[in-house]
């Protein structure tokens, strides 16, 4: 390819959820990868493309979410026609359970909050008969007091979604350049430059930097902040097992293909993605408690990952004054968000510049000056 | 198709039940091969439904995965036979739900 219009650095959800909204929208788009052994979230992901419950502290991440969700459908089929490859989504709604009567009550504060004094649209309180009612095959355990359901929530492959960006990244004339890790990205006069292994220049008049925990790394030599932090989740995934459960839950979901992926810790570990025997054992207890039938799966594979978190854990959309063309942006949530970045975020980046609420989303939010 | 080798030396013997028919077997030998010289195949696969039958007979391919005594998924050539031991296919996805 001749210079790109934009280059992205990180060929994960992120990365090429973004290369693929600019190159359906005209653009030149080169995506250079990091090494084999970098940190790769999309690789370790549980699958969910989730709503309900998020953004309480964030009103603008609950309203990017649930547009998120709506555009997913309209992604998926396009995106299954330009990659060929089938993603394996479905929104049958999802369900978080509660584990107590209080546990219950508790959901439905902090879903109430998120909707303004009610629950929020498209999410109901079910209480364990009607839960049980909707999971006909899976007998609840007695701790099960009852779930909160939301109607936007559904589940994706998420090996197959990441295959099929890259794909269609590739399809649309875009290039992917793997095993590049960037070493240096420095200004010129007409844009940016990067320096990649063996010496090896690309030039674009627009960058952006989707590079996971990497960065912060790759983008601080230029004085800009990117404040994330790894946060470690292990999960847990059974044999392949005839239907039973028919949508997404928070902590348990069954693959198209019949395993049962039960997730996952919340761990602040550093770069540490190692697997845990004490972890495992709190994953299928968990597991256990909501549907003790369970206990006679195989459990087959224990693995971990480390999601990127912002402070409040929103996404981190920024595009420094100082720095035209340049972009970072990362998120814990790259495949709920896959459907927006392809399409909104894609857009304003090809604007230059956030708009609605992606004005939220600015590393600007952490530096609120303190009153003398 | 499979049978033991001719020059095999004759051994105490056990007897199992392979899908319910009483089975006599060698003391030491495996479920896995059990299951093959009496029923040729071990299970269909959960997504593609296909036949498989156990291959690396060393705890490696997963191909030999039966049900044991009743336990699921287990892997039939990693079990040495036992008197009164239950041996059956795996016919197709699992359910652990009765």
């Amino acid at each position: 390819m001749a210079q790109p219009d934009y280059i992205v650095i990180g060929a994960g959800t992120v990365g090429v959820s973004l290369a693929y909204g600019l190159q359906k929208r005209g653009q030149a788009v080169c995506v250079v990868d990091g090494g084999a052994r970098d940190f790769r979230a999309a690789r370790a992901n549980f699958g969910l493309v989730w709503v309900q419950g998020k953004g309480g502290n964030l009103p603008a991440y609950a309203r990017w979410t649930a547009e998120s969700a709506a555009l997913w459908p309209g992604f998926r089929d396009a995106l299954e026609q330009c990659s060929g490859i089938g993603v394996d989504y479905q929104k049958p709604g999802g369900l978080a359970f509660s584990l107590s009567e209080q546990a219950l009550r508790d959901r439905r504060a902090v879903l109430e909050v998120i909707g303004g004094g009610a629950l929020p649209e498209g999410v109901e309180m079910l209480d364990r008969d009607a839960l049980q009612a909707r999971l006909p095959d899976a007998p609840l355990g007695p701790d099960v007091a009852g779930a909160s359901y939301g109607a936007s929530d559904g589940h994706v492959n998420p090996l197959k979604l990441l295959a099929a960006l890259q794909q269609g990244v590739l399809q649309l004339g875009g290039e992917i350049l793997w095993d590049w890790p960037v070493q240096t990205l420095r200004t010129t006069d007409h844009g940016y430059e990067l320096t990649g292994p063996d010496g090896a220049k690309l030039r674009a008049a627009n960058v952006i930097v989707a590079a996971g925990l990497a960065t912060s790394g790759i983008v601080a030599p230029l004085g800009i902040d990117s404040p994330l932090r790894p946060q470690r989740g292990q999960l847990l995934v059974t044999e392949r097992m005839a239907p039973m459960l028919p949508m997404p839950c928070s902590g348990l979901r069954q693959t198209a293909d019949g395993t049962v992926m039960i997730g996952a810790t919340h761990e602040d570990v550093g770069l540490d993605t190692g697997t845990t025997q004490a972890s495992a054992t709190i994953l299928a207890e968990r597991a256990l408690r909501i549907l003790p039938a369970l206990g006679g799966a195989r459990i087959v594979r224990q693995w971990s990952g480390l999601r990127v978190l912002s402070p409040d854990g929103g996404p981190l959309y920024t595009q420094p004054e100082s720095y035209p063309g340049l972009w970072t942006v990362s998120c814990h949530s790259g495949v709920t968000l896959a459907a927006v970045h392809a399409e909104r975020l894609a857009e304003q980046i090809l604007a230059g510049a956030l708009t609605g609420d992606t004005r939220h989303f600015s590393e600007d939010r952490f530096h609120v000056p303190t009153p003398a | 198709m499979f049978r033991p080798l001719p020059d095999s030396p004759e051994g105490p013997t056990v007897t199992v039940f392979v899908e319910g028919q009483p089975v006599v077997a060698r003391d030491g030998e495996t479920a896995a091969s059990v299951l093959l010289r009496h029923l040729g195949t071990a299970r269909i696969t959960p997504v593609s439904e296909s036949p498989r039958a156990p291959f690396c007979m060393m705890g490696c391919c997963f191909d030999c995965l039966a049900e044991i005594d009743g336990k699921g998924s287990t892997q039939s050539c990693l079990v040495p036979v036992r008197e009164g031991m239950t041996i059956a296919r795996q016919m197709g996805a699992r359910k652990v739900v009765a």
